[in-house]
């Protein structure tokens, strides 16, 4: 209802989400949450460590995306920002594995 | 694009590069966590069992809801809803407490069973479980101090809302230190299952 107002006001509101998808993504994250818990209550030994860790990057993606805004930004520069920090972090933890388990 | 926007921009800019050299300065501790972990499986999987996952999870749930409320902060700032506002920052430094305060239990907790660096309950037991325990006074800590900042940063954010030096036309205060605060959620969300949850 306050579209209007918003589209007044582009500097503080530049196509961001609205109040409701905060909501759901908040909803969102305390259920992946709950289901990494239980899934560490399983006892699924080495499964786990992916399940956990995959369920940890999709939510860290929703507050990246939607309450960071990442998805709505229009700045390439900014956009390219953390795959580049997260593609330099993929090559020093998969250098130095290599190195490790090949010992 | 005018020069607002451009300002804007160049802050978020700003802001965005200070978080990519965070994701790199915890990720290169998540690295040693992982390196130590592959060649003392056992003694983490002991450690790991000494967490409290009621209350890691208890401040994933406490750490998720401060972000949605600095997320509706600067929501309702973007309508004009000023007073609103100043209330989610407010809620936002509340759960920073709140993380705080559980944080403070677990550690007492901890202490009082001599699990702390040079502890001699802690050397009596294997090189791995010191590594772990240092590991997680080191990364927790770290991430503590991230919290303690946070505060310190909103609380200077609801003095200026509430001033009206922040305002709906002129966000980007309260947008850069919103997006500093989700850093800080992200970094637990991997934390936690890291310690508490892969046994």
């Amino acid at each position: 209802m306050n579209a209007d107002a918003s589209r007044e006001m582009p500097d503080a509101r530049p196509h961001g989400p609205t109040t409701r998808s905060y909501v759901a993504v908040w909803g969102a994250l305390i259920v992946l949450t709950a289901t990494t818990v239980a899934v560490a209550g399983f006892n699924l030994q080495k499964i786990a460590i992916i399940v956990c860790l995959g369920i940890a990057a999709v939510k860290s993606t929703l507050v990246l995306f939607y309450f960071m805004h990442l998805r709505y930004e229009h700045r390439l520069i900014i956009k390219l920002l953390i795959p580049i920090a997260i593609g330099a972090l993929a090559i020093f933890i998969g250098l130095t594995f290599s190195d490790v388990i090949t010992r | 694009m005018n020069a607002s926007e451009d300002a804007h921009a160049a802050g978020r800019l700003g802001i965005w590069l200070f978080i990519s050299t965070e994701i790199i300065l915890f990720g290169g501790l998540f690295l040693l966590y992982s390196m130590y972990r592959l060649k003392n499986p056992a003694d983490f999987h002991a450690g790991s069992l000494e967490l409290n996952r009621v209350l890691g999870t208890l401040n994933t749930v406490i750490l998720i809801t401060s972000s949605l409320c600095v997320a509706l902060a600067i929501d309702s700032l973007g309508k004009g809803r000023t007073r609103k506002s100043a209330w989610f920052v407010a809620a936002t430094i509340a759960c920073a407490f709140g993380f705080l305060i559980v944080k403070f239990f677990e550690w007492t907790a901890k202490f009082h069973h001599g699990l702390y660096p040079n502890a001699k309950v802690l050397l009596s037991l294997p090189k791995g479980e010191n590594l772990f325990f240092g590991l997680y006074y080191l990364m927790t800590g770290l991430h503590g101090v991230h919290v303690i900042v946070g505060i310190g940063v909103l609380s200077v954010m609801l003095v200026r809302v509430l001033r009206g030096t922040i305002t709906p036309q002129n966000p980007t205060y309260l947008v850069n230190s919103g997006l500093y605060w989700h850093l800080v959620d992200i970094i637990w969300i991997f934390l936690f299952p890291l310690f508490y949850l892969i046994t």
